[in-house]
């Protein structure tokens, strides 16, 4: 049978960390990359003694989270410990939530191909995230470093709806994007704030029954993400071509040789004795405080995306790039309304940022410049100050090192040349010093004036005003 | 007069007339410390220069007028469970032989606040895990009534030293019995409070769903009084709960006339020791004497409640000693090959046995398979007996029960029979499981002089009651001057 006799069934578990300021069960802060075990305290350090105090914030995140992929929120819910042992994990039981999860039910829609389709969302649910085990530069074998333990994250659980890479993508790039409007995740991927464990399995098509499963752990770009399932794919259909069983494990992938090999596992056999964490009271909502939550929360991607669509009048698929990232969206919004020119924006963002993005592998949140700054440029080009050709440099400058672009045209001696008298001076000069191409020209060649003008424009370093440049030439030539 | 005789209520009386000295009272103590510790056996680590020290430091502030607090430079023992920032904390154990926690309990802050004097950590069964405090793993404690006896446990040396007047009044903490047991085995009395009455914070857990800390002390006023500094919700402990301060001193009425007291005959019974049967009934009939009404009552669940505790009791122990794993803290071994070998090696050399035997009943209940069938069956039970409890309280007011089966048995008599060491605690743990209060008081002895408890079991957060019925019994009865101990060899 060939590759396109089996159909792929996926389901994945988002982690997300929450942003919120101090820790899920003690008040150390959550900050990223500060020196190893400089946030901790005996709590999150699991000190004999200590015990874990919610922190309210996560309950409403969580739910927040719950409320914008159309989920039902738990009235009753509660903390339970997953026991096992590894040197992150200093109690040697994580707190998270088994049987009564704050959020079931859901679903988040994507677009595959201009169809719609719903990726049910099983659960989310609260839980602390571990510590890292450091590779001891020094050759004592692993250094833990507890500063990420505690951090709050939302685990969310999807049904075995994915069918493709592609599907998975969508479904990430869509549940980021909503974590990231309603403000409880930053979803810096290469930080590890969000990351997927990927569940994967094949059938024949027309299977009932589903195939067994493999599951990829802890992935943190789209890029791995997609050679990963596409990796992970072939091999369960090669194995099973073969006649062999797949085997029910979990899987590490490896970017660099670009497969996936089994993990060695935590415990022999993971049997995590969940039982509800008698430390922690139950958590209990009331209908008020859940409808509070709903009304605070933010316009969300898809109206947003239909608003632009009106207001802007941004054609479909632009007002679905913008708004697909919450601060690509904001500084489309902030930038229109410093220069109050929507279409240049978003020219200037689904063009030239975009393309400088993909290039440099940045995600929208790392844009170093703001919209002031981008609003400015688009009025400097606006009222002529500069040709859009320098704006594109000015862009540039923009990323490496951003700051008011009205300095930097100064500073590079950018400004646009509209002087009659220096245009044609040049104009002149370049007619001199070219005689055969105005001869082409005279000859009925058209294309003859843009060689012309690119070399009056050479001349100018790009300064010299394009419109004003073809203006005079047609003039001088036609003489 | 013999300082260390006095009750803390009596040193205050003292203090405030100016015929004793902060000073002079903590080097009473540590005095008798000196003498008596070789014979009982009640310290783990012993804190008398830095008591004196401190009480020189605190009666200097006194003097000047800098210091008012009622309980400034009263000397306290606790349990070495409770964590005290600087000084050891080794819940008896290997592997906690050496640990200095960097923090201060909660219970602990508040004595410090109090500027009250810590003159040590005492003795208890290893993670509070006994009932005898054999199962230390430094030292036997004796009981000061005859040496050859235990102590009980697992505050056993809270226990011994109050009995002894090498502590004024010490805390303890009580998950199945622990406070309550060795007080009856030492004739001192011993609280423990409402499950959410005092702040766990601190208190190195066993079983988090049922600890509980408590005052050990030689009389219900002091008991009173000690409740008074502890009790109050804490927002380090969740499940302490917010209510209203209560001053328990004010409750102790000497008046139990028209006093509802149950008896639940299953308390009675077979496997109850005959003499301790007769004193609790001769208590009994004081009570009537004292205008209270004796009403019988039955608690038929409560021959389930030693199973549901030691299945739910060990569960959450499984899961509560599984920090110590030698990464962080604590003891860790000396060879490994792998990460494996440290933990195995590490837990099986730092922990003894009663402790490794109810982790591994901890860890079998809560696997998958079996947790339907103990750990979920527990906790059905465990509502069933908060039920019947409830039940039996629509009728009285107290409860009435011997504390422990028989009174202090010989040290080493039960020490490898751990079912046998689990039945001393089944006067005690259904009110943990159902998380009620309750006191052990003393109230006779048996022929060979060894003290014998009564309980009284209150409804959630009426400690006030049993307070009241404890304190007019003892008014009654004059226990402590009629018997003392007698450190027989």
């Amino acid at each position: 049978m060939s590759r396109e006799d089996y159909e792929v069934v996926m389901g994945l578990e988002v982690h997300a960390e929450l942003s919120t300021k101090t820790k899920i069960f003690c008040s150390c802060p959550t900050d990223f990359g500060a020196e190893p075990n400089s946030q901790t305290c005996p709590i999150c350090m699991a000190m004999p003694g200590t015990l874990p105090v919610l922190n309210e914030k996560v309950v409403e995140y969580a739910v927040k989270a719950g409320l914008a992929t159309n989920c039902e929120i738990s009235r009753n819910s509660k903390n339970d410990r997953k026991n096992y042992f590894y040197p992150d994990l200093p109690k040697s039981y994580q707190i998270s939530q088994f049987d009564k999860p704050l959020c079931e039910h859901g679903y988040v829609e994507i677009e595959v191909k201009g169809e719609k389709k719903k990726i049910r969302l099983t659960r989310i649910h609260i839980e602390e995230d571990a510590g890292k085990l450091n590779h001891d530069e020094f050759g004592g074998g692993s250094l833990v470093d507890l500063n990420r333990a505690g951090v709050p994250l939302i685990e969310i659980v999807s049904e075995p709806d994915l069918r493709s890479a592609e599907e998975v993508e969508q479904y990430l790039r869509k549940l980021k994007s909503i974590l990231e409007y309603i403000e409880v995740s930053d979803c810096k991927m290469q930080e590890g704030s969000l990351r997927a464990d990927v569940n994967v399995s094949v059938r024949k098509k027309g299977d009932a029954k589903l195939g067994t499963r493999t599951e990829m752990k802890n992935m943190n770009s789209f890029r791995s993400i997609v050679r990963a399932i596409e990796y992970e794919v072939d091999r369960q259909i090669d194995v099973i071509e073969e006649g062999g069983k797949i085997e029910q494990e979990t899987l590490r992938w490896d970017d660099v040789s670009g497969k996936t090999f089994p993990m060695r596992d935590k415990e022999d056999a993971q049997d995590y004795r969940y039982f509800p964490d008698p430390d922690l009271v139950a958590i209990k909502l009331s209908d008020e405080y859940i409808e509070d939550i709903k009304n605070s929360l933010p316009e969300l991607p898809e109206s947003r995306k239909e608003r632009y669509l009106k207001e802007y009048q941004l054609s479909e698929k632009d007002a679905k790039l913008i708004t697909s990232s919450k601060y690509l969206s904001d500084l489309f919004e902030n930038a229109v309304k410093v220069c109050n020119n929507p279409k240049a924006v978003n020219n200037w963002i689904i063009s030239d940022i975009s393309r400088i993005l993909n290039e440099t592998e940045m995600e929208p949140i790392q844009i170093p410049f703001d919209s002031n700054q981008l609003g400015k440029l688009v009025i400097l080009i606006d009222k002529g100050t500069i040709s859009s050709s320098i704006g594109k440099k000015v862009l540039v400058e923009l990323f490496e090192n951003p700051r008011d672009p009205e300095d930097i045209i100064k500073e590079k001696g950018w400004i646009q040349i509209s002087d009659e008298g220096a245009i044609k001076e040049v104009v002149l000069k370049v007619i001199e010093a070219n005689p055969q191409s105005v001869a082409d020209y005279k000859g009925g060649k058209d294309k003859a004036l843009g060689f012309l003008v690119g070399q009056a424009m050479k001349e100018t370093k790009g300064k010299a005003n394009p419109q004003m440049l073809n203006k005079m030439f047609l003039e001088e030539l036609n003489k | 007069m013999d300082i260390t005789e006095l009750t803390v209520h009596e040193l205050q009386e003292k203090l405030k007339k100016k015929e004793l000295t902060i000073t002079q009272i903590t080097k009473a103590y540590t005095d008798r410390i000196n003498e008596k510790e070789k014979d009982i056996q009640a310290f783990v680590t012993v804190l008398a220069e830095e008591a004196n020290k401190q009480a020189e430091e605190i009666e200097e502030k006194v003097n000047k007028g800098e210091l008012k607090g009622e309980l400034a430079g009263i000397p306290i023992g606790i349990k070495d469970n409770m964590c005290t920032k600087g000084v050891k904390t080794t819940c008896s154990s290997r592997m906690l032989e050496n640990f200095v926690a960097p923090y201060d309990a909660t219970v602990i802050e508040k004595i410090n606040k109090e500027n009250m004097i810590d003159l040590g950590k005492l003795n208890m069964d290893e993670f509070a895990m006994g009932a005898s405090t054999e199962y230390s793993y430094f030292k036997k404690t004796r009981n000061p009534w005859n040496l050859n006896k235990v102590p009980g446990g697992s505050s056993g040396g809270s226990a011994a030293a109050v009995a002894a007047n090498m502590v004024p009044w010490a805390l303890g903490s009580d998950t199945g019995g622990s406070i309550r047991q060795p007080s009856s085995f030492c004739g001192v009395v011993g609280l423990k409070p409402t499950y959410g009455l005092v702040s766990r914070y601190g208190l190195v857990a066993f079983a988090s769903s049922l600890d509980q800390i408590g005052p050990i002390t030689k009389d219900v006023y002091d008991s009173a009084m000690l409740l008074n500094l502890i009790a109050g919700h804490d927002e380090k402990d969740t499940t302490s709960e917010k209510r209203e301060k209560i001053d328990y001193t004010k409750c102790l009425k000497d008046d139990v006339k028209g006093l509802k007291i149950g008896v639940p005959k299953e308390f009675f019974g077979e496997g109850i020791n005959q003499e301790v049967k007769e004193s609790l009934e001769k208590s009994i009939q004081t009570y009537k004497e004292l205008g209270a009404e004796i009403i019988e009552i039955s608690l038929d669940i409560a021959e389930y409640a030693l199973a549901t505790y030691y299945i739910i009791a060990c569960a959450e122990a499984s899961s509560n000693l599984g920090r110590f794993d030698g990464i962080r803290y604590g003891y860790r071994t000396k060879e490994f090959k792998n990460l494996k070998e440290l933990y195995k090696k590490s837990r099986s050399e730092g922990f003894g046995p009663e402790v490794k035997r109810r982790i591994i009943l901890g860890t079998y209940v809560l696997s998958s398979g079996y947790y339907d069938a103990y750990y979920k069956k527990a906790q059905q039970v465990r509502t069933l007996v908060m039920n019947e409890f409830n039940k039996g309280f629509e009728k009285c007011d107290v409860i009435l029960t011997p504390t422990s089966p028989t009174v202090a048995f010989d040290i080493g008599s039960k020490s490898n029979n751990p079912l046998e060491m689990y039945l001393a605690d089944i006067c005690t743990v259904s009110v943990n499981i159902a998380g009620l209060p309750g006191i052990s008081i003393p109230c006779g002895v048996d022929k060979e002089g060894m003290p014998i408890g009564m309980q009284l079991i209150g409804n959630k957060f009426c400690e006030e009651t049993i307070l009241n019925a404890a304190y007019t019994f003892e008014q009654a009865t004059k226990f402590r001057e009629n018997y003392k101990p007698e450190f027989k060899k």
